[in-house]
């Protein structure tokens, strides 16, 4: 209960200074009461928003407080007593983490009984913890190793014997180590507060006390990964790393997650070729500090079923080859071919780079043919604000009324749904349309078809005028819907709505699509669809060239068409293809990629290509070459001046510019073709409506061992563990 | 004091009862470590392990509702508390599971409070697993809990403690072959002035059968006649066996009961107490008059 009212009462500031902000008002002076309190950390006067505690007054001013239960995001504990600090006027010292800042508190951090005390708290906290930092993966990077440099003692009074906890069992992901527990709730909080499901918690008490699940259980979370982050001890560890690497070893290398379209921002740590291990990067307007499992744990997929050099089909099925024959072997089968008689089709991991170099380069060809898997060629994509997060991932924090429809975001962006999660708990209603899933928070279920939209826009409907009378509504499109043939159908009926119940108003679009798929923003921005001849064209092609497509329909790709596939996986593509030219993998290259607010990232090299593979762009360069149409850049510099000169926001990175809003008119002009295009009463179903969609999406995370694992662990228990829930 | 050897006598034969699915050799470990540990545990709980372990007769497939006389009384206890704040009932209701399921709780019995208040099952088990009132694994009819808290030891409870275990062959937490008694030690349970004591709560006859009996004033002797008389089936006298209640009439000293008159100059009360007295408690209420009808 109380977690929640602290929850609200962030929630309610972060609100306030988004609409400040929104309303260009952070420039102005400060009224008489601007919501701070003055305290004195030290002797510094240090001024922090009300309702902060002790604690993050002495981050403001600059003091750093120890701490292990304590954290921004999760819910007060007050348990570990480690963030001790001495308040004037306070007999004993206090816990600066679960004490309020009032006007004019004096803090002192660094006298003698705060030392003391700290290093009281510290003897204990080590009473029970096992001497086994040599062999705990969380060596050196452990706050309470750390700490124990500072406030630990040189030797022990402690002669009894230390107590034992049993490990227990959460899954593939996580490693337990429990006698390292130190009890400070964190992994309880983050599972019941940030992930919802509910798992974990503290059996017995006192010496016998133990934090685990009580029954064999896995963690069902697609966020559990985050607690391995979360734990300031080695109790909770990586389970497919452990043993594997010791983090001084490893470099860093900021970079972007390519799962899903949110984007999140990750580090890889690597040692040599290998990628040890993913942890997310804090981004507060894209995904705080939390990573989806799958962007987590797929990182071992990338050293299984890689394309390292060219292959040819010949007699015998693919067989290796070099570049130069098989650029021969696609400069021969394009040979005596018309554009008109070419394709290409990207898949989900494509960066902007590659797509812009092979839509030049079939543009050249006189090809217009270009298309996206999971079926939206015929999306029109004229309109940017028509297929974008309009009202932006932080704005998601301002929203008070939101309607889904068509979609899962627990599996399609679990992060995102964490955020939604947060919203839901601090008051706003979330209803839907589609299909129902267990989003792990209370939605409103309005019916599954699209003909439950027309209920919704028939005059007097309750929930209609409840969403309009919300201040800051939004509506979530589902990528299943854009992949719908009777997509513009529901689309019309969608924008009908939002006209209907003003979702776009003064300073505030409220219409979003949630994409699946990392490139997709990208390949719609830069106009990656089929020109209108190619879509009048009825002659199936007799050249298809894959840019790491490997979900692409069977209508794409006609049975005896000539296949080139370019992409780093052996997954179906490569299954198909007659000369395979390969690719690098997100961790392997500097790509741009834009999340579904239409905030362009860059991934980094964080390890060495493999083999003879080459980054995806400079493939096509060099194919163009071959092909008789050379592309006019040559550096990374020149592609990006390229893909700024098609769609200019794509220079500004990590930045989101936000489209206009042109939707209005523009569904109203192709009212007619969607009235021709009837809809069905069938459910409007998310593009991942069951969990093994989201541990395995594509080429990478199928080629995953771990992303395997999960799926069994969740679809057979171990004999005696009762499955997941059957739905998630 | 209870030595190592007991205390892996005791664990052992408790891990061998289990149908666990931790392997031998990680039960071994904790064995072991229980034994090096050459303690007891933090608290006297009945149950070793505050994680569930598989068994025969509580598992994925045990099955518990309440009756529905039971319903009635869930009903009730969840309409004390507001409707927001329905996991308020969720200890009575706990404890009436408990009564129901002859005295233990199983997983399905835990689960099944989590469904009836409507709160994730860990926040029960979290609830369970902390009270040592609340036993996790099968209980005689009888739970015997002896007094071990500084004033019933001063008067002798050791001594209860050994006959008990002479006498039913049984030590703290097991139960004898017959299913009769469980045994097991309680902190103080506020009867120091009749000490030392035990209490036993009889899970036989459900939540209409239930007690919970304090025996007070023991000797060795009182203590198994007590539970002679309940293996019997027969009644014992509950309270203290030696005197009305607490008035000073004697004491337990090396295990006999030694009556005693106080002497005038031991006593500070002379003359009848002046007022205001308490309500005499053998006396039943007179019934209250309903207040008259207003006019
Ligand atoms: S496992 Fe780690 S995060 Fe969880 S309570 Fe223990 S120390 Fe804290
Ligand atoms: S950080 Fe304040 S008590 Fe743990
Ligand atoms: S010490 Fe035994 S009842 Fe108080």
């Amino acid at each position: 209960m109380q977690g929640r009212s602290v929850a609200a009462a962030a929630r309610q500031l972060r609100r306030a200074s988004w609409l400040q902000a929104q309303r260009g008002l952070s420039a102005q002076p400060a009224p008489a009461d601007d919501g701070m309190v003055e305290v004195f950390v030290n002797g510094q006067a240090t001024k922090v928003a009300r309702g902060s505690n002790v604690l993050q007054a002495c981050d403001a001013a600059g003091v750093d407080i120890p701490r292990f239960c304590y954290h921004q995001r999760l819910s007060i504990a007050g348990n570990c007593r480690m963030c001790l600090v001495e308040v004037e006027k306070s007999p004993k010292p206090v816990a600066s983490c679960a004490m309020p800042a009032a006007p004019g508190m004096v803090i002192r951090t660094h006298t003698p009984l705060v030392k003391k005390a700290r290093e009281g708290v510290m003897e204990l906290l080590l009473i029970n913890h096992p001497l086994d930092c040599p062999i705990c993966d969380q060596g050196g990077e452990c706050d309470l190793q750390d700490q124990s440099m500072v406030f630990g003692s040189d030797r022990s009074r402690f002669t009894e014997v230390k107590r034992a906890v049993s490990d227990k069992n959460l899954g593939p992901l996580v490693k337990t180590v429990m006698t390292r527990c130190i009890h400070c709730t964190r992994c309880i909080r983050f599972a019941k507060e940030v992930a919802g499901t509910d798992d974990l918690g503290i059996t017995g008490r006192g010496r016998d006390a133990e934090v685990g699940t009580y029954v064999d259980k896995l963690l069902t979370s697609e966020l559990s990964g985050n607690v391995i982050d979360l734990c300031p001890v080695g109790a909770l560890t990586s389970k497919p790393a452990a043993f594997t690497y010791r983090n001084w070893e490893l470099k860093s290398t900021e970079s972007v997650d390519t799962s899903d379209a949110l984007g999140a921002n990750i580090r890889v740590d690597s040692r040599g070729v290998e990628v040890i291990r993913i942890v997310p990067r804090l981004n507060e307007d894209v995904n705080q500090e939390w990573i989806s499992d799958k962007a987590r744990f797929q990182y071992d997929a990338l050293r299984y079923q890689r394309l390292n050099v060219p292959y040819i089909k010949g007699e015998q099925g693919l067989q290796q080859a070099t570049w130069p024959d098989a650029f021969a072997a696609v400069a021969k089968a394009a040979g005596g071919l018309k554009g008109s008689e070419m394709r290409a089709v990207a898949g989900r991991l494509a960066d902007a780079e590659s797509l812009v170099a092979l839509k030049d380069l079939m543009n050249r060809l006189g090809c217009g043919d270009l298309r996206v898997e999971g079926g939206s060629s015929d999306f029109d994509a004229d309109v940017r604000s028509s297929y974008l997060f309009n009202s932006s991932v932080v704005g998601l924090d301002a929203a008070d009324a939101i309607l889904l429809v068509g979609c899962n975001p627990r599996l399609e962006a679990p992060v995102l749904n964490a955020r939604l999660r947060a919203a839901n708990l601090s008051g706003v209603p979330v209803a839907a349309v589609g299909e129902a899933y267990d989003l792990t928070y209370p939605v409103e279920q309005l019916g599954e078809g699209a003909d439950t939209l027309d209920k919704l826009l028939k005059n007097g409907s309750e929930y209609l005028k409840r969403f309009k009378g919300a201040s800051r509504p939004m509506v979530i499109v589902g990528a299943g819907v854009l992949q719908r043939a009777d997509r513009d159908a529901v689309l019309q009926k969608v924008h009908k709505l939002v006209e209907k119940a003003d979702v776009v108003r003064e300073g505030w679009n409220g219409f979003n699509v949630m994409h699946d798929a990392a490139a997709r923003v990208a390949a719609l921005d830069l106009g990656f669809l089929p020109s209108p001849r190619a879509r009048a064209a009825k002659a199936a092609p007799k050249l298809v060239y894959l840019l790491g497509a490997d979900d692409y329909s069977e209508a794409d790709v006609p049975a005896d068409a000539f296949v080139v596939y370019q992409g780093h996986h052996g997954d179906r593509g490569a299954a198909r293809a007659d000369v395979v030219l390969p690719g690098t993998a997100y961790t392997e290259k500097v790509g741009t990629y834009v999340n579904m607010e239409g905030r362009p990232q860059s991934t980094k090299t964080a390890t060495a290509s493999l083999g003879d593979a080459r980054d995806d762009w400079k493939v096509v360069r060099a194919l163009s070459e071959v092909l008789g149409a050379p592309l006019p850049y040559n550096s990374l510099e020149e592609v990006r001046r390229r893909l700024a000169d098609v769609a200019p926001h794509l220079g500004r990175r990590d930045a989101v510019e936000p489209p206009l809003w042109l939707n209005g008119e523009y569904f109203k002009a192709f009212a007619e073709k969607a009235r021709k295009a009837s809809t069905g009463g069938e459910p409007l179903a998310s593009s991942m409506p069951h969990f093994s969609a989201f541990y395995q999406t594509d080429s990478i995370s199928r080629a995953s061992k771990v992303m395997a694992k999960c799926i069994k662990a969740r679809q057979q228990p171990v004999p005696g563990v009762r499955a997941a829930s059957a739905g998630m | 004091m209870r030595s190592a050897a007991q205390a892996l006598l005791r664990y052992s034969a408790l891990l061998s009862q289990q149908a666990s699915r931790t392997s031998a050799a990680a039960q071994a470990v904790q064995a072991a470590a229980c034994l090096s540990n050459q303690r007891w545990f933090a608290t006297n709980s009945h149950d070793i392990f505050n994680v569930h372990r598989h068994e025969a007769h509580n598992n994925w497939d045990t099955e518990f509702d309440f009756t529905d006389a039971n319903y009635e009384k869930v009903a009730e206890v969840i309409s004390r508390y507001p409707s927001n704040y329905k996991a308020s009932a969720l200890i009575p209701l706990l404890d009436l599971a408990q009564q129901q399921n002859d005295g233990w709780l199983s997983l399905a019995a835990m689960n099944r409070v989590a469904k009836v208040l409507d709160m994730p099952e860990i926040r029960v088990y979290e609830v369970a697993t902390f009270y040592t009132m609340f036993n996790r694994s099968k209980m005689g009819r009888y739970h015997v809990m002896v007094c071990g808290t500084t004033p019933c030891m001063l008067q002798g409870a050791k001594g209860i403690y050994k006959a008990l275990k002479e006498h039913l062959g049984i030590d703290y937490g097991q139960t004898t072959p017959d299913g009769m008694f469980t045994l097991g030690e309680m902190e103080c349970m506020g009867a120091c002035v009749n000490a030392p004591m035990i209490a036993v709560a009889d899970y036989g006859g459900g939540v209409e059968g239930f007690s919970y009996s304090y025996f007070e004033d023991l000797t060795p002797a009182d203590t198994v006649a007590i539970v002679d008389t309940l293996k019997k089936g027969g009644k014992p006298k509950i309270g203290s066996q030696h005197r009305s209640k607490a008035e000073p009439a004697g004491a337990v000293i090396g295990g006999k009961w030694v009556p005693s008159k106080p002497t005038p100059e031991q006593m500070t009360l002379m003359g009848e107490p002046p007022g205001p007295y308490c309500r005499n408690l053998d006396e039943v209420p007179a019934a209250q008059a309903p207040p008259a009808p207003p006019k």
